[in-house]
């Protein structure tokens, strides 16, 4: 009675200022001016017109200082610790890999180009064997040359997960699967170069031998975790506050949580570097606590761009939308938006009842609950995100959730509750996290379509800082009673490996920070991860990624929700601004250029 | 007097040893009879045992309470060292704690964001006893009046309307609409002007919030002690309307007015969360809001020890104050 | 038996209308009455007496009689300061010295204020200001109206203290009100009244604040003082032992207006009205035995709004039948010369009450 009446009142409260601020900032927008689709006076690109295609890249300065704004600071600025998609999209300002994501929009930046190395690895020995041989001319902004050394030993941190916790750990486990190396921290040789799974024969050449091969190990290679770093500037877990740079840009000062500044690296020679143009001279970076204020400010022009790159608030959106549609991009975030059934929990263990759920769902109001097609997304169909080799998009739709069965189908969830044996429907918990008001609203929407099909669910809104920990442990699902689990994904690196191994491989099954919250362990598709590693052939591996998605998706043990889409903002000044898929639909920080420079 | 300060002084220390070890409760052990590894939370997406099990260590997590508690204190005087995983972290004295979020100690955290919500505070401080005494005292003087009734109305929106609605509003206004103002923290040693530039709507706002208070406040004790007989004295001496307010009713009304005062300030100097968040400006409540989002536990902390210090100090000073304002109240 | 001072009030005529003043202070026909949302409040309803220098006058009455606004009326208190209040609506003329305070400039009467014109308070604690000391506020009293540095000033507080027998004067000028006790704090406050020297010092219910011996003090206080200073002095009481110590001629006040007057010996030893026949009666009488005959006068006081018609004292008057033709309650009684000096208002025959009085109420007494 309580909660409800103050939950209600908090609404009224929020509309009132949702509303108010509408209404002024409309009114201090000056209104009317609101500029097309096709381009505008201010130098807008247009609408959509950076979203998988490069906008104006010819009119990006040398020069100026680029803003970007945020309502959340990285999880580190440490290339071995940081995880946030923008921390690795960022981190190609101040560090370089072996091979990074191509600097071109859409699905050509998912591939990977040399970078540091002269061409892409030499593949032997069955795919167990990766060389490269370094670029001349490669520096770190003290103007030393960037050895295999370096590399190595950035690698190595991977794994003193002791200390550099937070990152992905995906090299470690291709290349030390049973653990045998402690890490830097902990290695008693003199250089501190234990790990044997790879070579430096010379500084310009480093060799990678794999216990067993992964066809995606390249890609692995490409993310952040891979850069190189300098052992005698290694501050271990402070590294983060002020990571030695190997790129373009080097830090000049982090006050974490308040602002991070970047100015140009002058020992990094344009030369030794085939991906990044190094348009600006300075770069910016401000956190906001008030995600609506963040908005306004890249409105008004103050900021170029928002850092974090998950959309604009509601109310920003609004007004953007209305006024500024030149200025936004509508791209597929990479995230698929879902409920997934664990199958510990009762009567979940039966695919009938999963299915009844799958069914009964409403698709439509599940998706104007993660924003309507434009800020939500299209609806989901099935669990690979559309920029992943082997998805197939909507075009996949086993459920017809797109189709026939968009509103719900009643009918066929109440037959397929009789094939479970539970004709009258049943009880259980939707557990989502509270502190994301659109995951509640999409809870809440399954929740009354449910009930028309008879299964009665209550909402558990657990804390969601602590997720992890709640819903990571399974033994605590089965205790709770979490039948309907509510999440997102989005791949770590494009491909089935990067997005579903975690979720779908009977392996990755953990006590704790298990994200297998299905807790599927199916042979097939188990099987199926071991052939998709030892694939070389980019048509093969994209088979059976297609291959996986299937029998996850006639499994029933998932609900897809939206493939998500963002409403981002670019600012007019910006230049040379294009999506990456690559980033997962972010724009590809380490080109973007100003217009003006002053 | 002397004695009174040092067996206050005392007591104050008592509170705050009681409130860290609340406070370390609340943060360290609810959640473990929650059934929540606090530990996990300190590392990233992908919990590493390993990494869980160092974090613990390195943290004493494992150690009983009582320990952990006492470790915290002797790193305020002599500093601590975490140690593990090859990796040693040192937390010269004054230590209030390490945030292994971001990898810093608290204690800088706190001096660096202090002056911030400082400043937030007094200069919304002096705007809210300026305007707020001022309009309760006409309010009082004219009691009834059109402009009485008026500025009781706009009081009562001030204390009654959210900061988040009211700050929202005025940046909407002043730095959206009319653009006024910039509207962007700029740290006081950088620019004088920047500063004032940034911080004059979190001022107004926060100072609209209290200022309304301190009418609503000031006018009731202003009607109460006109009506009082030694103000009929006053005035039967032969004294100037003038001196009568603000001589003999103002040294009255402002009692109650400075004991509030000191509250408020020490409340606020733990950091005006919504201002801070509102006006995004880089304060005590932002970094425990941040705190909050991000579960970094000894930023939590150690704003909340702040705090403590804060109100406890401005109790003690508010009472000090007290005796030498009301001579009748003997400090003892 | 307690001696009485002797008549030498010069007491005017009850309706004067003769605008030039003869006496030192002067009141015609004031009235104070203030609007409230239940009516209009006649706290004071046409009342006239003059006094001169160097005598005492009474004003004795029950609550709500009119004797504290009448007071506050002469010393202009209820004009100034009233914020927002719906003002109190005040008619008539005081003079005092000359000069008519109703029409007067409102800073000039300010300036008599505590100068020409003091008075005491009837609680010296809720009277002077906590925050400062006596002597602060006797300073400030001083130097309002007189043109001198603190020093001096102080010096002058400290004689008064002395004067008013409050002991180590220097050093207890710098205690606050709170560090004193009750009669010091009124022998303060006098000396803070009496500091300019008063032509006119007001004594508001004195001694109600304090125990009996101290009142004695006070009492004999305020009379050196007066033969000190040679002020003319109003006493307002509710005590008519106080006004039998002090006063030269009493003012007996009903219902806001005055219903008899004259020399204290005619009011005590002849009174002519039954309201002080009461008073009388309930009057505490050490010097008598019979406590247990105390006679209290029954009823309450009468409504200020609607005023009783006729006399404002017949709901509670044992007499009010014996005038003929139901006067007592349709027409007012008009103060009547009753003796020399002596004015009465009541509807009874001088006759009725002279037998009325030695018959049946003084043998009681």
């Amino acid at each position: 009675m309580t909660t409800q009446r103050t939950s209600g009142r908090r609404k009224q409260a929020l509309a009132a200022v949702a509303a108010v601020t509408a209404l002024l900032t409309t009114a201090a927008c000056g209104g009317g001016d609101s500029d097309g689709n096709g381009g505008s006076k201010n130098g807008a690109a247009g609408f959509d017109a950076a979203n998988n295609k490069i906008a104006q890249a010819s009119a990006a300065k040398k020069g100026g200082t680029l803003k970007f704004g945020g309502a959340q600071d990285a999880d580190s600025w440490d290339t071995t610790r940081g995880y946030y998609g923008f921390m690795w999209n960022f981190s190609r300002y101040y560090s370089r890999q072996l091979v990074t994501n191509k600097a071109e929009p859409g699905k050509a930046g998912a591939e990977v180009t040399p970078d540091l190395a002269t061409d892409v690895a030499k593949v032997t020995d069955d795919g167990k064997t990766y060389t490269y041989t370094l670029r001349d001319g490669v520096t770190w902004e003290d103007g030393k040359p960037i050895t295999s050394k370096d590399i190595k030993y950035g690698i190595e941190r991977v794994w003193a997960q002791d200390v550099l916790s937070g990152g992905p750990v995906y090299l470690k486990d291709v290349l030390d699967p049973k653990g045998e190396y402690k890490g830097p921290y902990k290695d008693k040789s003199a250089d501190k170069l234990g790990l044997k799974a790879i070579e430096t024969p010379d500084d310009k050449t480093i060799v990678f031998k794999l216990p067993k091969a992964n066809s995606d190990f390249e890609e692995m290679l490409a993310l952040t975790s891979a850069s190189p770093v300098r052992q005698d500037k290694d501050t271990k877990s402070k590294y983060g506050l002020h990571p030695f740079s190997s790129g373009p840009y080097k830090f000049q000062s982090y006050s974490p949580g308040k602002d991070l500044t970047l100015v140009r690296n002058t020992e990094w020679k344009q030369s030794s570097d085939p991906v990044r143009k190094a348009y600006p001279d300075k770069i910016t970076v401000k956190f906001f606590s008030n995600a609506n204020d963040l908005d306004q400010r890249l409105i008004s022009g103050d900021l170029d761009l928002d850092i974090n790159q998950t959309g604009m608030s509601p109310q920003g959106r609004t007004t953007a939308l209305k006024q500024h549609k030149a200025n936004l991009d509508n791209p597929v975030s990479g995230y698929v938006r879902y409920a997934v059934f664990p199958q510990s929990v009762k009567p979940f263990d039966n695919e009938h009842c999963r299915k009844a759920v799958i069914y009964g769902a409403d698709h439509v109001s599940l998706q104007t609950a993660r924003g309507g097609p434009v800020a939500g997304g299209d609806i989901g169909t099935n669990m690979l995100p559309p920029s992943v080799p082997g998805a197939e998009g909507q075009a996949y739709d086993p459920y017809e959730l797109n189709g026939a069965n968009k509103s719900g189908n009643a009918a066929k969830a109440k037959e397929e509750l009789k094939a479970c044996g539970q004709p009258n429907g049943f009880k259980t918990t939707i557990a989502v996290r509270n502190n994301k008001p659109v995951e509640v609203a999409t809870a809440q929407s399954l929740q009354a379509s449910l009930k028309k099909v008879g299964i009665t669910v209550d909402i558990d809104q657990y804390d969601g800082s602590q997720t992890s920990g709640i819903i990571g442990s399974p033994e605590n699902v089965k205790k709770k009673g979490y039948g309907i689990i509510i999440m997102g994904w989005g791949p770590d690196f494009p491909s089935v490996q990067g997005f579903g191994l975690p979720l779908w491989d009977g392996s990755y099954i953990l006590e704790s920070g298990n994200n297998n919250f299905a807790l599927i362990d199916d042979k097939t598709i188990n099987g199926l991860f071991d052939q998709y590693v030892t694939t070389l052939d980019d048509s093969g591996k994209t088979k059976i990624a297609t291959e996986i998605n299937h029998k996850v998706m006639e499994g029933g043990y998932y609900l897809p929700f939206v493939f998500e889409k963002f409403i981002n903002w670019r600012s007019s000044n910006l230049a040379n601004v294009y999506t990456s898929d690559g980033y997962s639909g972010m724009y590809d920080f380490v080109n973007l250029g100003l217009k003006s420079t002053n | 007097m002397l004695a009174y300060l040092i067996r206050r002084l005392f007591a104050a220390a008592v509170m705050l040893v009681v409130i860290v070890m609340v406070v370390f409760c609340i943060f360290f052990l609810v959640p473990k009879w929650a059934g929540v590894d606090i530990a996990t939370s300190f590392v990233g997406k992908q919990a590493d045992p390993a990494a869980v099990e160092a974090v613990r260590q390195k943290l004493g997590l494992g150690d009983p309470i009582y320990a952990q508690v006492w470790e915290f204190f002797k790193g305020i005087f002599v500093g601590r060292t975490y140690s593990g995983g090859g990796d040693v972290t040192q937390c010269s004295a004054p230590c209030f704690g390490y945030s292994f979020r971001s990898e810093q100690a608290v204690w800088p955290v706190l001096t660096d964001r202090f002056p911030v919500t400082l400043g937030l505070a007094l200069g919304a401080a002096v705007l809210w006893l300026i305007l707020g005494v001022a309009a309760g005292v006409l309010s009082a003087l004219k009691r009834g009046s059109f402009w009485d009734r008026g500025a009781m109305v706009v009081a009562l929106a001030g204390v009654s309307l959210p900061i988040y609605f009211t700050g929202m509003l005025s940046l909407a206004i002043f730095v959206f609409g009319l653009k006024l103002f910039d509207g962007q923290y700029v740290p006081l040693e950088e620019s004088f002007t920047g500063w004032f530039g940034g911080m004059i709507l979190p001022w107004i706002t926060l100072a609209f919030l209290y200022a309304a208070m301190y009418a609503r406040i000031t006018r009731a004790t202003m009607l109460e002690i006109l009506g009082e007989d030694y103000i009929r004295t006053a005035r039967a001496k032969g004294l100037k309307e003038q001196t009568v307010i603000g001589k003999h009713a103002m040294r009255s009304t402002m009692t109650p007015i400075l004991t509030m005062l000191g509250m408020d300030l020490g409340a606020l100097i733990g950091g005006a969360i919504l201002t801070e968040t509102t006006f995004s400006l880089p304060g005590l409540g932002q970094a425990v809001l941040n705190g909050i989002k991000t579960q970094d536990l000894p930023i939590i902390l150690g704003v909340t020890l702040i705090t403590s210090v804060a109100v406890l100090v401005a109790n003690l000073v508010v009472d000090v104050l007290y005796a030498v304002i009301d001579p009748r109240v003997r400090l003892s | 038996m307690t001696e009485l001072s002797k008549s030498g009030a010069a007491v005017g005529e009850p309706t004067g209308t003769s605008p030039a003043p003869s006496s030192f202070l002067e009141v015609r026909d004031l009235k104070v009455h203030f609007p409230t949302d239940d009516g209009l409040v006649k706290s004071v309803d046409g009342l006239s007496f003059k006094l001169e220098k160097g005598k005492t006058l009474g004003i004795v009455g029950e609550s709500g009689s009119g004797k504290s606004v009448t007071s506050l009326g002469i010393m202009g208190l209820h004009t100034a300061g009233q914020y927002g209040k719906r003002k109190a609506q005040i008619s008539g003329e005081i003079w005092l010295d000359g000069t008519e305070l109703l029409s007067a400039d409102p800073d000039e009467v300010r300036k008599l204020r505590g100068r020409q014109m003091s008075m005491i308070f009837q609680d010296p604690l809720s009277a002077l200001h906590p925050y400062y000391t006596i002597g602060q506020q006797i300073v400030e009293a001083y130097r309002t109206h007189h043109d001198v540095d603190k020093k001096a000033a102080k010096r002058r507080a400290v004689e008064m203290l002395e004067r008013v027998g409050i002991p180590q004067p220097d050093k207890r000028v710098d205690s606050y009100p709170h560090e004193f006790s009750g009669g010091m704090r009124q022998r303060a406050m006098i000396a803070m009244s009496l500091v300019n020297n008063p032509e006119l010092l007001i004594a508001d219910e004195p001694t109600t604040a304090l125990d009996v011996t101290v009142q004695a003090q006070i009492l004999d206080l305020i009379r050196d003082l007066q033969k000190e200073f040679g002020s003319a002095v109003v006493v307002i009481t509710h005590d008519l032992g106080v006004v039998a110590e002090l006063a030269d001629d009493i003012l007996v006040m009903y219902g806001g207006r005055c219903v008899e007057r004259g020399p204290a010996e005619k009011v005590f030893y002849e009174p002519r009205h039954p309201y002080t026949w009461g008073l009388l009666g309930s009057m505490p009488r050490l010097d008598r035995e019979q406590q247990d005959r105390l006679i209290p006068v029954k009823g309450s006081p009468p409504s200020l709004i609607n005023v009783p018609s006729g006399c404002a004292f017949n709901p509670r008057c044992p007499y009010a039948d014996i005038p003929k033709d139901d006067l007592t309650r349709t027409v007012r009684p008009e103060l009547t010369e009753v003796g020399s000096q002596h004015w009465a208002a009541c509807h009874m025959s001088q006759e009725q009450r002279e037998r009325i009085w030695t018959e049946e109420i003084a043998p009681k007494l």
